[in-house]
């Protein structure tokens, strides 16, 4: 690892670019060891990838083939959430509608059952933990699913959060550790001066800091001062979402439910969450009649009783997708400058771990284990011990 | 070994062409890509940005390949040309997988349309390679307005089925003077083998390798099956026979 960390101060002053949950999360746990904390987001902090997404927490269902490695990464961090949740609840003073049912996989014809078997298949290989269900019993667990569905499987370890109180609970739990947050307030560029950073200039002025953190999600490259070889190697993937209105004392679903090309998550509120598109489109906001139509008809072929409910919200968001689709943690090849980006579809669910990982390594000056191969460095052009030699 | 090939004159290393949609992630497929030894990749223009921003398809393949764009998601011939021109504005390329989609469930192309929107991307200048039907009357028409290729289904589209109807396709490849290239069914190494072993030209894969449990094996496999088909359609098959003959001679052993 090349990218060093000033070991003199044990609380180094740090700046974070990015008020996402990912930005948020560190910020809690580095303000809570002591250090002093600034906090940027050019807009409304939260309000990027982390309120548009739709808060799963599935390490297993997700997993595809050549994706192994990260899989032990969600596995670990879903294994945290839990207890993070206890902790920030209990910090913040907000619920954050975590709900474990799990998570159903359904197969409505024979091709689908076809692929969803292959799919378990290579699953159960890995080890876990996942139940094929017949369709009598997957329409036992979740009545409103159509008849004749041709196969299912239940993942129970595989749950929600209702991400946007997520963001609301971090907001005041960094609040409360005594970090400052500026909403609105772009960092322009992160002063970075032989090799080392030394703080970021932003609309409001320069600000010198110990350590700069880079959680700025899919628009961690439009932050100026870094040498372009050394911009987290992170583009946006679209994706379009609704959300529908159900009953809440009696809504059509429970579970988290995939259905062959989306996915559908009931919240506590009655909010019916149908999502969504992945889409190498850039920066492109529309959303799309295409978009929209591919949704609400895989929702509808598994759950025709959603034809009543009343749209709610439509929305677009962008994730922040790496070449392999695995986060960008830790060392940038940039003395003092700290990469957290690149979570894709999972930011949410790799909350805990980022923020565990990057204090450790902001404190520590080393990763965990487990974060180790998943630092920004493996996209760099140059292998940093060969550039620094 | 010598086995030149190519389409409207210009020479492609590789028979085998590989599409980039439905991998885990980036880096697979652009592994895959590499273990196929594949020149040509198609990319579907409906479905990506034609921005070269940082990590953007064209940016990653740019420098690796030449893209093939196709006009996968199009259902009219106005919508194809409309497509084709901005493949050719963003990506420098008058080539052209035109691809025209008469049925959702089965993804078969719509002929009429098809014949029509060719014809119309070759008067403007367009290298045409169109997604057909395995049907001697539709490829001829096709290669008469100008295509440069010919690209019938082996079976549907994902479907990984294989070649449906064998002796159709050998009789295609027999009888079409522009190359055939086989598009679409593939499902494992032996099926693009046995296109090769036909007679065509060249093999078009996507699913099989994207879908598969390790795409960069079998992207290696692909590679290998079109070389072997290849080789053995060169080499000529035996004839088949009702009865076994005893690969060692009878007659003249030592004794008899």
């Amino acid at each position: 690892m090349s990218t060093r960390i000033p070991l003199s101060s044990s609380q180094p002053k740090t700046v974070i670019i990015g008020a996402g949950a990912i930005g948020l999360a560190i910020a809690w746990r580095l303000a809570q060891a002591g250090c002093e904390v600034s906090l940027y987001d050019r807009r409304e902090a939260g309000r990027g990838a982390s309120w548009a997404s739709a808060g799963m927490l599935a390490a297993a269902a997700e997993t595809e083939p050549g994706e192994e490695r990260l899989l032990a990464l969600n596995l670990e961090s879903q294994r945290l959430w839990p207890d993070f949740a206890r902790e920030l609840e209990a910090a913040s003073g907000v619920a954050l509608g975590y709900r474990d049912e799990g998570t159903i996989e359904v197969a409505l014809n024979r091709d689908d059952a076809e692929r969803l078997r292959f799919t378990y298949e290579f699953q159960k290989g890995l080890g876990l933990d996942l139940r094929w269900l017949s369709g009598a019993e997957a329409r036992d667990l979740e009545p409103h699913l159509r008849p004749g569905i041709a196969g299912a499987v239940f993942s129970p370890t595989d749950h929600q959060v209702e991400n946007r109180l997520l963001v609301q609970a971090l907001l005041e739990g960094v609040r409360r550790a005594g970090a400052r947050l500026y909403e609105g307030c772009a960092v322009r560029e992160v002063d970075i001066a032989e090799g080392s950073a030394r703080g970021v200039v932003s609309d409001r002025g320069r600000e010198s800091a110990d350590v700069v953190i880079l959680a700025a999600g899919a628009w961690s490259r439009e932050i100026g001062g870094i040498p372009s070889a050394y911009l987290p190697a992170v583009r946006p993937i679209k994706g379009q979402m609704l959300a529908l209105k159900m009953d809440p004392a009696a809504p059509l679903l429970r579970h988290v439910l995939w259905v062959p090309r989306g996915y559908l998550a009931p919240r506590l509120d009655g909010r019916l969450l149908v999502g969504a598109t992945v889409e190498e489109r850039g920066f492109d906001e529309s959303l799309t009649a295409g978009g929209m139509l591919a949704l609400i008809e895989g929702a509808w072929r598994a759950l025709p009783a959603i034809e009543e409910l009343p749209i709610a919200e439509t929305w677009v968001g962008f994730r922040p997708g790496s070449r392999d689709d695995a986060p960008m943690l830790g060392p940038s090849g940039i003395d003092r400058l700290v990469i957290a980006t690149g979570h894709f579809r999972n930011g949410i669910l790799l909350c805990p771990l980022t923020a565990e990982a990057i204090a450790q390594f902001v404190l520590k000056g080393r990763l965990p284990e487990i974060a180790r191969e998943f630092s920004a460095e493996r996209f760099l052009p140059v292998p940093p011990a060969a550039a620094t030699k | 070994m010598n086995d030149p090939f190519s389409i409207a004159g210009t020479a492609l290393s590789s028979r085998l062409f590989v599409g980039t949609a439905g991998y885990p992630n980036q880096q697979v497929m652009l592994d895959a890509l590499s273990a196929s030894g594949a020149e040509l990749v198609t990319v579907s223009i409906r479905r990506i940005s034609l921005e070269s921003y940082a990590g953007s398809m064209v940016d990653l393949l740019g420098d690796r390949c030449r893209i093939l764009p196709n006009t996968a998601g199009c259902v009219t011939a106005r919508d194809a040309l409309l497509t084709a021109e901005l493949a050719r504005e963003a990506l420098d390329t008058n080539w052209i997988k035109l691809e025209l989609i008469g049925d959702r469930d089965t993804l078969y192309p719509d002929v009429e349309q098809l014949v029509e929107a060719a014809a119309e991307l070759v008067r403007k200048g367009f290298t045409v390679l169109p997604y057909c039907n395995e049907d001697p009357v539709t490829c001829r028409k096709l290669a008469d307005v100008g295509c440069a290729a010919v690209m019938p289904l082996g079976s549907l589209i994902g479907s990984g089925m294989g070649i449906a109807n064998p002796s159709g396709i050998e009789l295609l490849c027999a009888r079409s003077p522009v190359p055939v290239v086989l598009d679409a069914g593939v499902g494992t190494a032996s099926d693009a083998a046995l296109a090769m072993e036909l007679g065509c030209e060249a093999v078009l894969v996507n699913t099989a390798i994207a879908k598969a449990r390790d795409p960069r094996k079998m992207a290696a496999a692909m590679r290998a099956a079109v070389e072997a088909g290849r080789l053995a359609r060169l080499a000529g098959r035996i004839p088949k026979r009702a009865f076994a003959e005893p690969s060692s001679p009878r007659l003249g052993l030592v004794g008899a």
